[in-house]
């Protein structure tokens, strides 16, 4: 009896505490429910006190920079004390903290509150929360393709004319087309990268007396070279989990647009020009005397076939080492040679630097193909429109930029706010070139279906089953959506 | 323990059945205990933990060290470092805050979202089980059948509902709650809209396993009850609860383990901000762009895991009974 009585006793102290939390909090959402006020308050409070800190510590490295000399430059945007602008990205922390850093200033001379939240599963909550009417206030849209099917389901509001006017002053104008659908400008570019680097190791090319190829036919001259100095001259790989296929893609990116130019490749990107054209064959072919070429590849690995296998962050495990000699990769490919050294620098006297993938003719000067993110706002309110304009400013660009590890296409940044002969200085160096060819990378462009999906699948078995060239073409054609 | 195990209220149907030759589960049961089939169990548990014994160790090890080489490196070169659970409780460069509001969102989201749906439940399975009423096995039913109904489609209508109000027809059935000047719903940003959606997600699974243990008490009790003059809620109150411990306690753990876990609905009808982002929500993000924080994920999860295991510990008792009195009826 006692034993039941315990028991009663402690499912009665359960319900009892069961009870005391259900109070607790019930207590507590009647107070986020009904006193919202008071928690903006309260988060500003904490968020004032964050940007606090930053200020001064900014304050430490910057003497000059005091309160109302740093305010002057944000004049345009002023008027709107005490709002709050939420953003939703994809960038995860730790690069967060680095762009709180960057508009700390912003937030304190204006009032706004930039709310940051990132998250990795952004491109199925983004339209989830549109169309459950909780659009956050402005997103960082990874893909052109993605913008315009947002525009299409009615998400976007156009940008305000002083956003499009700083776009206009200061970007190559090709990346003005990314952030408009048709014929409304939504969306400034952001932070981008630079896909056409060809990876090496500058030790390696110093020992062996190799030069820096500066044109297409010194770049296989050089290849050539290497082939009889028992050099394998380039490594590559594909695997990538779900996405295993995609650097074969750039392969074929690069090779199009220093073929045949801008405009043939936005063609074959809206499929006026298919797959089976012999324009995309003989780049294919291109493609195959490059990377599928036996005597070349796959430094480090093995022959062709190993090039679909290996994981593309350890491509490059050849180069310092000297296995390898070249790796087409992008920019952000720098983040990934302390994974085969610890110690490994990236510079031109580090263990790997990179060089520009040579253009083809000089018809079609200096092509690049990259990628960035785009701002696009879901609301007009006065203080989004501030913070979307101020998100184009050279000043912000040049604010984030100068604190590393990010690289923007916008030309009103100097060249030596990135660190001196910083993979990101070079790559800014051609994204900013208004002489450039620049397009995005076409398999962001391109139906996913296609440009991440049947693309990868049919590259991937061009490398690791041989298929035949025209099968791969014509099933990357038969994958094409019919709109 | 076992004395009081012993005297527990047991049900008539479950009596072993002591006298009788050696039933079917008493033949499984000895064969099962043979000296192999212990064996093989301990083999599998160990080949099991392996994973989250990699994780730990990955947890303890230096940034560097877990990132360029496997956990089983640690034997050749084992280095133990708690930065990595430091950073992750007091903050560091990747997260400021660190994991702490997190992990107390996670507690503000899953005791209410496990208490809602379980005390709706005990009362709806009472009505179903013991109230006679016109069309109660139809209803029932139709709970049951709710199960169907996958969570993922329900999160957009649900969002909607939330932020942009709801009504059928002139009928308002949930109002447009948006705050002044702001597209936002003043649910926007608050634990409200995570409460309900759990509640709703868990309550025909609560209904039908709690009244399918409610439904396997004696009728001797309740007519006696009945009899002596007690209400429906005195029968609820005095006999159903206490005799249903073991159902309700399972489905507890069970509730709150799963909205612990989740990350779906957090992220959907919340967001992934500080002040309303569960742990889940800190482990996804602070993995970093490339994946590269290895050490950081792998201290969070621990961390993260400890609130299930002392949840699971303390009520385990409960756990496969109440399931099996739930699932197996008579």
């Amino acid at each position: 009896m006692t034993a039941i009585k315990r028991r009663r006793g402690m499912a009665l102290l359960a319900g009892g505490l069961a009870a005391g939390m259900l109070l607790a909090a019930c207590g507590g959402s009647d107070d986020s429910a009904s006193d919202s006020a008071g928690e903006e308050t309260a988060a500003e409070d904490t968020a004032a006190e964050d940007s606090g800190g930053e200020e001064d510590a900014g304050g430490e490295e910057d003497a000059g920079g005091d309160m109302a000399a740093g305010c002057e430059a944000y004049a345009d945007y002023m008027g709107n004390e005490g709002t709050t602008v939420n953003v939703f990205t994809s960038i995860l922390p730790p690069e967060q903290q680095l762009f709180e850093e960057a508009w700390a200033g912003f937030e304190e001379c204006t009032g706004i509150d930039i709310v940051y939240e990132a998250s990795d599963q952004f491109e199925a909550q983004l339209p989830t929360r549109i169309a459950g009417g909780n659009a956050p206030d402005i997103a960082w849209i990874p893909q052109p393709g993605l913008l315009e099917r947002l525009v299409a389901d009615g998400g976007p509001v156009a940008a305000p004319a002083a956003t499009e006017a700083l776009v206009d002053e200061y970007w190559n104008p090709a990346w003005k087309g990314y952030g408009t659908v048709d014929g409304t400008f939504y969306a400034a570019p952001l932070g981008s990268n630079m896909k056409s680097f060809v990876w090496y190791s500058p030790q390696v090319f110093a020992d062996n007396g190799y030069e820096v190829p500066t044109t297409w036919d010194e770049l296989w001259a050089l290849s050539d070279q290497m082939v009889a100095d028992g050099i394998d001259p380039w490594c590559g790989g594909l695997e990538s989990g779900g996405a295993t296929g995609w650097p074969a893609t750039d392969w074929l990116e690069q090779v199009m647009l220093r073929l045949y130019g801008g405009d043939v490749y936005d063609q074959w990107v809206s499929h006026e020009l298919t797959f089976q054209s012999p324009e995309v064959e003989a780049a294919m072919d291109v493609v195959a005397g490059w990377m599928k070429n036996p005597e070349y590849v796959n430094g480090g690995f093995g022959d062709v076939q190993t090039i679909a296998l290996t994981p593309f962050q350890d491509a490059g495990a050849g180069i310092p080492t000297g296995e390898c000699g070249m790796l087409q990769q992008a920019s952000f490919y720098a983040n990934f040679w302390q994974n085969f050294d610890e110690n490994a620098t990236v510079g031109p006297d580090g263990t790997a630097y990179a060089f520009y993938l040579p253009e083809i003719s000089s018809e079609f000067p200096q092509p690049v193909v990259g990628g960035g993110e785009f701002v696009a706002a879901f609301a007009d309110r006065p203080e989004v429109q501030a913070v979307q304009t101020y998100m184009a400013s050279p000043d912000f660009h040049t604010s984030k930029a100068a604190l590393g590890n990010w690289v923007s296409a916008n030309s009103g940044v100097p060249l030596d706010t990135y660190a001196a002969d910083s993979i990101d200085q070079l790559s800014a160096e051609f994204l900013t070139d208004p002489n450039g060819i620049f397009r995005f990378d076409a398999s962001d462009l391109m139906p996913a279906a296609v440009g991440a999906g049947e693309m990868w699948t049919q590259m991937t078995a061009w490398f690791a089953e041989d298929k035949p060239t025209a099968e791969v073409l014509a099933d990357i054609d038969a994958a094409w959506p019919a709109s | 323990m076992s004395v009081e195990a012993h005297e527990m209220p047991r049900l008539p149907d479950v009596d072993p059945l002591e006298d009788k030759p050696e039933s079917i589960p008493q033949a499984a049961r000895r064969k099962l205990s043979s000296p192999w089939a212990s064996f093989i169990v301990v083999v599998i548990t160990f080949l099991w933990t392996i994973p989250t014994l990699g994780l730990l160790i990955t947890s303890l090890r230096p940034a560097a060290d877990a990132q360029n080489s496997g956990w089983w490196t640690f034997f050749a070169n084992p280095a133990v470092t708690f930065s990595n659970y430091a950073e992750v409780i007091t903050g560091g460069d990747t997260i400021p805050s660190g994991i702490t509001p997190y992990f107390f969102n996670s507690f503000a989201i899953a005791i209410p979202a496990a208490i809602f749906p379980l005390t709706l439940a005990c009362m709806a399975a009472y009505a179903l089980a013991w109230v006679r009423f016109k069309w109660s096995t139809a209803v029932f039913f139709g709970i049951f059948a709710l199960q169907v109904v996958p969570l993922q489609m329900a999160l957009l209508p649900l969002l909607q509902m939330f932020n942009l109000g709801w009504s059928l027809g002139p009928i308002p059935i949930f109002p447009d709650l948006n705050r002044p000047g702001s597209e936002q719903s003043l649910l926007a940003g608050t634990y409200i809209p995570l409460w309900i959606a759990h509640t709703m997600f868990a309550l025909p699974l609560a209904i039908f396993l709690i009244h399918n243990f409610i439904a396997q008490l004696p009728r001797d009790l309740m007519e006696a009850a009945r009899v002596d003059g007690a209400s429906h809620f005195l029968i609820f109150r005095k006999i159903v609860l206490p005799l249903s411990v073991p159902a309700i306690a399972s489905f507890a753990i069970f509730q709150f383990l799963w909205v612990w876990n989740d990350l779906l609905v957090a992220l959907t009808f919340a967001g992934g901000t500080p002040d309303v982002a569960p742990v889940t929500a800190y482990l996804a993000n602070v993995k970093g762009t490339y994946g590269a924080q290895l050490h950081l994920i792998t201290a969070g999860a621990f961390i993260a895991i400890v609130v299930p295991l002392i949840v699971f510990f303390a009520l385990q008792r409960y756990f496969v009974r109440g399931l099996l009195a739930g699932s197996v009826k008579g």
